[in-house]
């Protein structure tokens, strides 16, 4: 029977929840920040204390509503909160404050980069915000610790249909959400603090002999990197073929329903998770706390304001506009400051292609070096329009140019300023020029020959003068001049 | 009887203002009257004397340099064992929360505070306000002091005997189903449940969070005016408060509302009602008429009561009550699990959740633990539907009869309780006989709307009658007029039990 044709689809919804950077919690007014100790940033509401009530903090719903906008979904205009009943330690009331059956943003979708250069539109069924839970901490064999700070974080969970059909498509949604909730400033979604975690719903369509099996929905928890998330998938997919495969009846959707798996990180394997004793029953219902979230058409088009260019479209312009290769265009929307920064220096007259080009060359080696994004470095749109200019008109050379980046980002100034305390102003003077090149003619007989017979190696010889005159006027000589005066001299035989 | 103990609220903080006594003289007339009293009322679960007699200090201190101490300066007042103050203990009557001491105070007691009251301490309850008859308390049963044999009603109990037995000038209450009203008319004392959002929650431990509703406790009705002045606003703490402007309560108290238009709920005047009640409500019906009120019959349809073949009462009410008011406190009941809050066992739990169990097991009361399961059910998967979506339609049900009413009267009158003050456990054996000691009032809660209850007579054994006045949304005002126009007019007001124990020699 192996030997009936067989065809696997693999089918991947993916729940991202984000936890949004606001300056306070969800309902207290304690600060949101990661790292501080333990219990240190709570308060009698967050640590749900008997008698005290939430009050909702806009700023989070508004938050919430732009990545809806930004995922082309619709925001009702009435939505509310739920209760959803659990315990767990690290739940101060043993109920979360969450929203059941009307979400603040519903059906979307986000059109997704793949790395082949094509995209997929990836649908989104809900986007829902809640409290987040605390943490328990087992850094003590003798007890648990419960660590409250974050208990009450706004987390927004993002849940997409099952439209991904890849590890890589997957991993290229959940990337591109990163990129999108940073883009917006509601997020830093660093995957260390925890900002950003992914629970992927994985099962197959495998058709043979024209009946389709539909192996078990598994969902994986609570993953917190790209690393573990196409891991898991990737997993996930061999796993539950190799399983069906010893028993394609027994191993199915209806027969075995959802179940829940972890990730271990060691073994890159996904493991089997203990039922817990009771089928979860969550018991939601409307919380009586507080009253129902009414998006009114001014607050929905002041979000929709809000929102500007989103990167693929800038990515678009960016191509159309400048003229970028799209590898080009790629790296200039890494994030929403990147791209500012060109916009802003080109507005102040630089050309597009010097500015792309020094930031793509030594600014962004610089930001690698550093471990931060192009946007981070203290490079201002005005310094940078000043440099890109002066590279123009030919007052600098490449080189020069280099050397007036790494002297911005380590002391600030402006690139004339820096030239000129340098000394990397090109020379003006021709007679200086032309002396560098004599100089440089005299001292490399062989390739000057080869550039005035023409000959195949003149192009090269040509390129290794120009670098001569370069390296004995110290980087000064303006390139095109020495060019002119290179081919002149080495012509006129 | 010091004298000091008779006096009115408002008549109290007069004398004070005017310097014939000092809130210190005050506070010690009463600390003295609960030290020879609550032994047998036990309306008490802690008296807070160092607080009250620092705040009483206080307020004469400021008197003496001209400063104006407030609006209730120096008014002893006793405050409910579910409202949360940083001084004393918050135990709402059950053993889970014996030892809780609140980093908090509740909004409408820093607001009487901070107009001068003078907080003698914290009054016994049903636990965390589930019940009728304050029975249902870890630290023993209150006593009505109308007969010692009888229950002073519930869950406001404890703050309904302190007042009608002088060991406070005036109380707060809390309302879920008529846990103000109820006690108040079973003491023969007014209590007034306010419009849903129109007092603050913040600091009220949560029993039924879509129903509790904080409110006075008072002998007359101008002291639940002034009480209401001090409580009533929105609080930023609280977002089911609503912003909308107070106004002076004591204002036009005594003005009698010209043409008031007074609808009989046809459903609360059945024949099932006990005669005596039904009489003294006529009664009160007869005084308003003659003061040019204009009464009419309407009909709450589906506050509807009805009696089965053996004659057991049954509500849409009552069922729509005990499903909402259950879901919500199974929830809110939910933190106190040994970990969180609350008792923990002192017994070796096998695994965490043994210590949930065990530890709400020895914790929570009967009755609680009753309302946590049936809460419990009704909103678990397969019932949610049945039981707790379908309360919430008749709840809808219930509130739109409500609106209709009062698009033609201006208040609804109606009796308070089915029955005059009962035995002490008399129901405690039949828990749903007691959920129908509240028949009258619980959809009141379900529709939001302020209620007041005051005496309107006793009954051949001498115990109180207590009526109802429920108005529209936010209309306290019209529900106090209306109340002080039958107080002034009938001279029913004030009620004083006969003396207990040492008086009585
Ligand atoms: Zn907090």
């Amino acid at each position: 029977m192996s030997e009936q044709a067989t065809e696997v689809l693999a089918i991947v919804g993916l729940e991202i929840h984000v936890e949004l950077a606001t300056e306070t919690k969800m309902f207290c007014r304690c600060r949101n920040r990661f790292g501080d100790p333990p219990n240190t940033n709570v308060c009698p509401v967050c640590i749900g204390m008997p008698g005290v009530l939430p009050v909702m903090n806009s700023k989070a719903v508004e938050y919430s509503l732009k990545v809806g906008q930004a995922l082309n979904c619709e925001l009702p205009s009435y939505s509310k909160w739920d209760r959803k009943s659990y315990y767990y330690p690290d739940l101060p009331k043993n109920y979360q404050i969450s929203q059941y059956d009307l979400p603040l943003c519903k059906d979307g979708y986000l059109d997704v980069p793949l790395p082949d250069g094509s995209s997929k539109r990836i649908r989104v069924l809900r986007a829902h915000l809640e409290e987040d839970a605390g943490k328990n901490i087992h850094d003590n064999p003798a007890h648990t610790g419960v660590d409250l700070n974050r208990a009450g974080v706004p987390l927004l969970e993002i849940v997409s249909q099952p439209d991904m059909n890849t590890p890589q498509e997957a991993l290229s949604f959940a990337r591109e959400m990163q990129r999108l909730v940073r883009w917006l400033g509601v997020s830093e979604a660093n995957m260390q603090m925890g900002h950003m975690r992914f629970e992927p719903n994985i099962n197959l369509h495998i058709t043979r002999g024209g009946t389709v099996y539909k192996t078990p929905i598994v969902e994986v928890k609570n993953l917190n990197s790209f690393k573990a998330l196409e891991g898991a998938v990737t997993h996930e997919l061999k796993r539950q073929y190799a399983q069906w495969l010893e028993d394609p009846e027994g191993f199915s959707l209806d027969r075995k329903g959802k179940q829940n798996r972890g990730w271990d990180d060691q073994r890159n394997i996904t493991v089997f998770q203990r039922e817990k004793e009771e089928a979860h029953d969550y018991r939601y219902f409307p919380e009586p706390d507080l009253p129902a979230v009414v998006v009114d058409d001014a607050w929905r088009e002041s979000i929709r304001a809000s929102i500007g260019e989103l990167p693929l479209a800038r990515r678009e312009r960016f191509i159309k506009q400048h003229q970028l290769g799209s590898k080009e265009a790629e790296a200039m929307i890494q994030d929403a400051d990147t791209g500012n920064l060109l916009d802003d220096a080109t507005a102040m007259g630089a050309p597009p292609r010097r500015v792309v080009n020094l930031m793509l060359g030594r600014m962004s080696a610089a930001a690698n070096e550093k471990g931060c994004a192009l946007g981070q470095l203290g490079v201002s749109a005005a310094q940078l329009s000043q440099l890109a200019i002066m590279l123009e008109e030919g007052k600098l050379n490449a080189t020069a140019g280099d050397k007036i980046i790494d002297h911005m980002i380590a002391n600030g100034g402006s690139p004339l300023e820096i030239a000129g305390k340098l000394n990397l102003l090109a020379e003006s003077n021709t007679a200086a020029v032309e002396q560098w090149v004599d100089q440089a003619i005299a001292a490399n007989p062989d390739p000057a020959q080869q550039v005035r017979s023409g000959d195949k190696k003149a192009k090269q010889a040509f390129g290794f003068l120009v670098g001569q005159v370069m390296r004995i006027s110290g980087g000064k000589a303006p390139p095109s001049a020495v060019k002119e005066l290179l081919e002149s001299k080495l012509s006129a035989k | 009887m010091n004298n000091l103990l008779k006096l009115s609220a408002l008549e109290l903080k007069n004398a004070i203002s005017r310097g014939d006594t000092t809130a210190t003289e005050a506070l010690e007339a009463y600390l003295h009257e609960i030290s020879v009293q609550d032994g047998a009322l036990r309306a008490y679960n802690e008296v807070l004397v160092d607080e009250a007699r620092d705040q009483a200090r206080r307020i004469d201190d400021m008197r003496k340099i001209g400063e104006s101490p407030g609006l209730l300066a120096g008014i002893p007042i006793a405050i409910k064992n579910n409202l949360c103050t940083t001084w004393g203990r918050t135990t709402c009557s059950s053993k889970m929360l014996a030892n809780f001491r609140a980093p908090y105070t509740a909004t409408a007691v820093a607001r009487i505070r901070q107009a001068g009251a003078v907080v003698l301490g914290k009054t016994n309850m049903d636990e965390f306000a589930m019940g009728s008859s304050t029975e249902n308390s870890a630290h023993g049963a209150s006593v009505n002091p109308w007969d010692l044999s009888r229950v002073p009603g519930g869950s406001s109990g404890g703050s309904a005997s302190a007042v009608a037995g002088s060991l406070c000038s005036a109380a707060l209450g809390s309302d879920t189903g008529g846990s103000i009203r109820q006690p108040a008319a079973l003491c023969g004392i007014v209590g007034l449940k306010p419009t849903y959002g129109r007092v603050s929650r913040y600091g009220l431990v949560a029993y039924g969070s879509s129903l509790d509703q904080i409110g006075p406790m008072t002998r007359d009705v101008a002291d639940c005016a002034a009480v209401m002045n001090v409580i009533a606003g929105h609080d930023p703490a609280d977002a089911t408060s609503l912003d909308r402007p107070v106004p002076d309560y004591l204002a036009n108290l005594d003005e009698p509302i010209k043409g008031l238009r007074i609808g009989l709920p046809r459903e609360f005047l059945s024949d099932a009602l006990d005669p005596e009640i039904h009489r003294a409500i006529e009664n009160a019906v007869e005084v308003y008429r003659s003061l040019g009120a204009e009464v009419k019959e309407v009909s709450l349809p589906h506050s509807r009561i009805d009696s089965g073949a053996g004659g057991e009462l049954s509500s849409f009410a009552v069922a729509c009550y005990y499903i909402v008011a259950t879901a919500e406190a199974s929830s809110n009941l939910a933190r106190y699990d040994g970990v969180h809050y609350g008792h923990r066992t002192e017994r070796d739990a096998a695994d965490i959740i043994d210590l949930y169990s065990r530890s709400r097991a020895e914790g929570f009361g009967d009755e609680v633990k009753r309302r946590i399961m049936l809460g419990t059910y009704v909103l678990s998967s397969g019932y949610y539907d049945a039981y707790y979506l379908k309360a919430l339609k008749v709840r809808r049900l219930i509130k739109n009869d409500f609106d209709e009413a009062f698009e033609t009267c201006d208040i609804l009158l109606c009796p308070t309780t089915p029955s005059p003050a009962f035995k002490m456990n008399e129901k405690t054996a039949d828990p749903l006989e007691m959920y129908l000691a509240d028949i009258y009032t619980i959809s009141v809660n379900l529709a939001g709307v302020p209620a007041i209850s005051i005496p309107v007579g006793l009954s051949s054994r001498n115990l109180p009658i207590g009526m109802q006045l429920i108005g529209g949304v936010f209309r306290e005002d019209v529900v106090l007029r209306a109340a002080r126009m039958f107080e002034k007019a009938s001279g029913i007001c004030r009620l004083t039990p006969p003396p207990l124990g040492r008086d009585a020699e």
